[in-house]
C-alpha cells in the first residue's frame, strides 16, 4: 500500500538522550581530525607545538606551518565540509532522493565549466579569482537544472535529479573539450578541478562566508517541513506544507552552500552524498537533527580525506577530491545495493 | 445556503478558526478539475454535508480520487470553487486549512525506518512554529491518536514493518494528531482484508460518533458505503450521478446507470441498508469487455 522512500526518512522519538552524546562524540572526532589537520603533513608537527603556535604566539618554522597554512587549510575544511554535508541533506530531502547530491544536481559541474572557460577567456591563474566564476557557475547549472524539473509550479524531484545528471555530463564534455582546445587552461585548471583546500588562503573564504551563512540558515529553517515532505507530496500539503515554495527554498539552500564550497575549494565530491547517509543511521531520519548532524559529519569526512591525501604518499600529497572520489566510491556501491534491494 | 449567500460569503477575508461558524461543510460550485487538457471533473456543484460521514463511490476512473485532490488543494480547479463553510480554500493560507482538514492520500509515502510515534508525531505539523518546542497539547494529541487507533502498543515499531491493516491504522493515526473537524480519506479499505476493512470502517464510524468528527471518505464496495455513510456521492465520468441519504438513492437502475451491472437492491439483512446484488450473469449474457 505505501511506498517505501530508501534512505530518507523523517520523526524523532521523543526521547534525545541517546542522540545528545552522539553528537557530541561528534564533535570531539572533529576536533581530533582538526588537530591532526594542523599536525600531519609533509613535515609533522607535534601537538604540543601546534598549540603553542595557536595559543603561545610561538614562532619559527613549524609554528609558521601551522599558523600560515595549515590553519587557514583546516578552517577551509570546515566550512566546505559543513557547507557540502548540509547541501547533501538538504538536496536528499526536497528529493525524496537518497543519491541525491551536489554533484548529482550538476552544481559542481557548473562550477568546474564556469572556472575552466574564465581561466581560458580571462588568462586567470589564482583560485582566489575564481571564486564568483565558480559560484556563477555552479548558480547557473542548479538553476537550469530547476527549470528542466520545472512542472505546472512546482520542482519534481525525479526530473530534478535526472536533468541534473544530464547536465552534469555535458558540462563536464564541455568541460574537457575547452581544456583539450588549450594546454594553458589544462594546466591552470587541473588542480582546481580535482577540488583540494591546500593553498587556499582565508582570503577565498571571507568572500563566501555571507552565503555560506545565509545558506545555513535557509537550511535550518526548512527541516521541520522537510520531515512532512517525505510524507510524499500529497501528505506534506495536506498537512500544510508549501511543498512548491519549501522544495524552491530547500533548492535555493543548496546552491548557496555548494556554491561557496566550490568556489572556495573546487568540486569535492561524495561528502555532500556520504554525509547524511553516514548519520542517519546514528541520529534517524529527523531532518532537525539531520541538518546539525551533517554540519559535523561533512567536515569530520572532508578533513580526514584530507589529512588521508597528506599521509599516503609523502612528501607530496593527493587532493582531498582524489581521495574522497575513492573512498566515496565503494560507499556508493554499497549505497546503490541498498536502495535497489 | 441559497446561491447568493454563498456568493456573499466567499469573498469574505478568509479568518484563522474561532470566528467563522464551523459547520465542516464541504461545497463545490461549478467546479472543474483538470490533468493537462484531460476534463477529470466537470461543473460539479455539490454540497458535502457538515458533522456526517459522506461516501463518494463511482466506477474506476469516474474522478472519484480527483474530486478528493481537488477537495483537499491537492489539485487547483480549472475552473469553479470549493468552499470550507463558505470559504473559498484557495483563499485560506495552508496552515489554517491543515487545522480544519486532513486527508489521508492513496498511496501515502512511508519514510525508511520511521517509528509509528515518530510518524503521528508529523500530524502535529500545521499546530508547530518554527521554533516553538514540543507541546503538552502536541504530546496529548499524540497519545490520544495512537489510543484511539490502537496502536499505542505499536509505538515504537518501524512503520514499514507493520501489517497493511498496521499500517492504514498508523497513517490514520497521523491525520488524527492533525486534530482537524473534518476527514478525508481515499480508498481506505483498499487492499486490506475484510476484517481489517471492517476495522477500519468501524473506527471511521467510531470517529463521527464519538469524536464528532465529519468524514469524506471514496469506497469502492457499494455496501460497505451504504452501512457506514450516511451520504452517499455517486459519481458517473466526472458528473454527479446521485447524491442523498444511501436508502434513498442507492437502487437498481442506479447501479445500472452508473455501473452498467444488473442487479438487485435488497436491504442489507444485519443493518438494514441497501445491499447490492449482482444478477447472475451467464456467459453468453455478459456485456462485451
Amino acid at each position: 500500500m505505501s511506498k517505501s522512500a530508501t534512505g530518507v526518512a523523517a520523526g524523532a522519538p521523543p526521547t534525545s538522550a541517546r542522540r545528545i552524546p552522539l553528537l557530541l562524540a561528534g564533535v570531539a572526532l572533529l576536533a581530533l581530525c582538526a588537530a591532526l589537520s594542523l599536525a600531519l603533513g609533509a613535515r609533522p608537527v607535534p601537538l604540543s607545538t601546534v598549540a603553542d603556535a595557536l595559543f603561545g604566539g610561538a614562532q619559527g618554522k613549524e609554528a609558521l606551518v601551522v599558523t600560515g597554512l595549515r590553519l587557514p587549510r583546516t578552517v577551509v575544511g570546515l566550512a566546505v565540509g559543513a557547507a557540502l554535508g548540509v547541501a547533501g541533506a538538504v538536496a536528499q530531502g526536497i528529493t525524496r532522493n537518497p543519491l541525491a547530491a551536489p554533484t548529482t544536481l550538476g552544481i559542481n559541474a557548473g562550477a568546474g565549466f564556469a572556472v575552466v572557460v574564465a581561466i581560458y577567456a580571462l588568462g586567470l591563474n589564482q583560485p582566489v579569482q575564481y571564486v564568483w566564476f565558480a559560484f556563477a557557475g555552479a548558480a547557473g547549472a542548479m538553476f537550469f537544472a530547476l527549470l528542466l524539473a520545472r512542472r505546472s509550479g512546482d520542482i519534481e524531484p525525479v526530473r530534478l535529479a535526472l536533468g541534473g545528471t544530464v547536465l552534469q555530463l555535458v558540462l563536464l564534455s564541455w568541460t574537457s573539450a575547452v581544456m583539450l582546445a588549450s594546454e594553458r587552461t589544462l594546466d591552470e585548471a587541473r588542480f582546481w578541478l580535482a577540488g583540494s583546500i591546500s593553498e587556499r588562503p582565508l582570503d577565498v573564504l571571507y568572500p563566501v562566508l555571507p552565503t555560506l551563512v545565509l545558506g545555513l540558515l535557509v537550511a535550518l529553517a526548512v527541516t521541520p517541513a522537510l520531515n512532512a515532505l517525505a510524507l510524499g507530496d500529497d501528505s506534506a500539503q495536506a498537512l500544510g506544507v508549501p511543498v512548491a515554495r519549501i522544495r524552491l527554498a530547500g533548492a535555493v539552500a543548496v546552491v548557496l552552500l555548494a556554491g561557496s564550497a566550490v568556489a572556495v575549494a573546487g568540486p569535492i565530491g561524495f561528502i555532500g552524498l556520504a554525509a547524511p547517509h553516514l548519520v542517519r543511521p546514528l541520529l534517524g531520519g529527523d531532518h532537525r537533527l539531520l541538518v546539525p548532524g551533517c554540519l559535523i559529519a561533512g567536515p569530520l569526512l572532508l578533513l580526514a580525506a584530507d589529512v588521508l591525501g597528506r599521509v599516503v604518499i609523502r612528501p607530496s600529497e593527493l587532493e582531498v577530491g582524489i581521495v574522497s572520489a575513492f573512498l566515496g566510491a565503494p560507499l556508493l556501491a554499497l549505497l546503490a545495493r541498498r536502495v535497489a534491494r | 445556503m441559497t446561491s447568493e449567500q454563498l456568493a456573499a460569503t466567499e469573498h469574505r477575508v478568509p479568518r484563522d478558526d474561532a470566528s467563522a461558524p464551523r459547520r465542516n461543510e464541504l461545497s463545490t460550485r461549478g467546479l472543474d478539475l483538470r490533468y493537462g487538457d484531460r476534463v477529470i471533473v466537470d461543473g460539479l456543484d455539490l454540497v458535502l454535508p457538515g458533522d456526517a460521514i459522506t461516501a463518494i463511490v463511482g466506477p474506476n476512473a469516474c474522478g472519484k480520487s480527483t474530486l478528493l485532490r481537488g477537495l483537499t488543494r491537492l489539485l487547483a480547479p480549472a475552473g469553479g470553487s470549493v468552499a470550507l463553510d463558505g470559504t473559498d480554500i484557495h483563499r485560506m493560507p495552508a496552515r489554517a486549512l491543515a487545522r480544519r482538514m486532513g486527508l489521508l492520500p492513496q498511496q501515502p509515502v512511508t519514510p525508511e525506518a520511521i517509528t509509528v510515534e515518530a510518524l503521528v508525531r508529523l500530524g502535529r505539523y500545521p499546530h508547530q512554529r518554527l521554533l516553538s518546542p514540543w507541546s503538552t497539547a502536541d504530546q496529548a494529541a499524540v497519545d490520544a491518536a495512537l489510543a484511539r487507533t490502537g496502536t499505542d502498543v505499536l509505538r515504537e515499531q518501524p512503520v514499514d514493518q507493520l501489517s497493511g491493516g498496521q499500517r492504514q491504522r498508523a497513517w490514520i493515526a497521523l491525520a488524527l494528531a492533525q486534530d482537524t473537524d473534518l476527514l478525508l480519506l481515499d480508498e481506505p479499505t483498499t487492499f486490506l482484508d475484510l476484517r481489517h476493512q471492517l476495522d477500519v470502517l468501524d473506527l471511521v464510524a467510531e470517529l463521527h460518533a464519538e469524536a464528532g468528527r465529519t468524514v469524506v471518505m471514496v469506497l469502492h464496495d457499494l455496501g460497505q458505503a451504504a452501512r457506514y455513510a450516511d451520504h452517499l456521492v455517486v459519481l458517473k465520468d466526472g458528473q454527479l450521478a446521485a447524491a442523498g441519504a444511501p436508502a434513498d438513492v442507492l437502487d437498481a437502475e442506479l447501479v445500472k446507470s452508473v455501473f452498467d451491472v444488473d442487479c438487485r437492491v435488497i436491504p442489507d439483512p444485519e443493518s438494514g441498508t441497501p445491499l447490492v446484488i449482482p444478477r447472475h450473469r451467464p456467459a453468453g449474457r455478459r456485456p462485451p469487455v
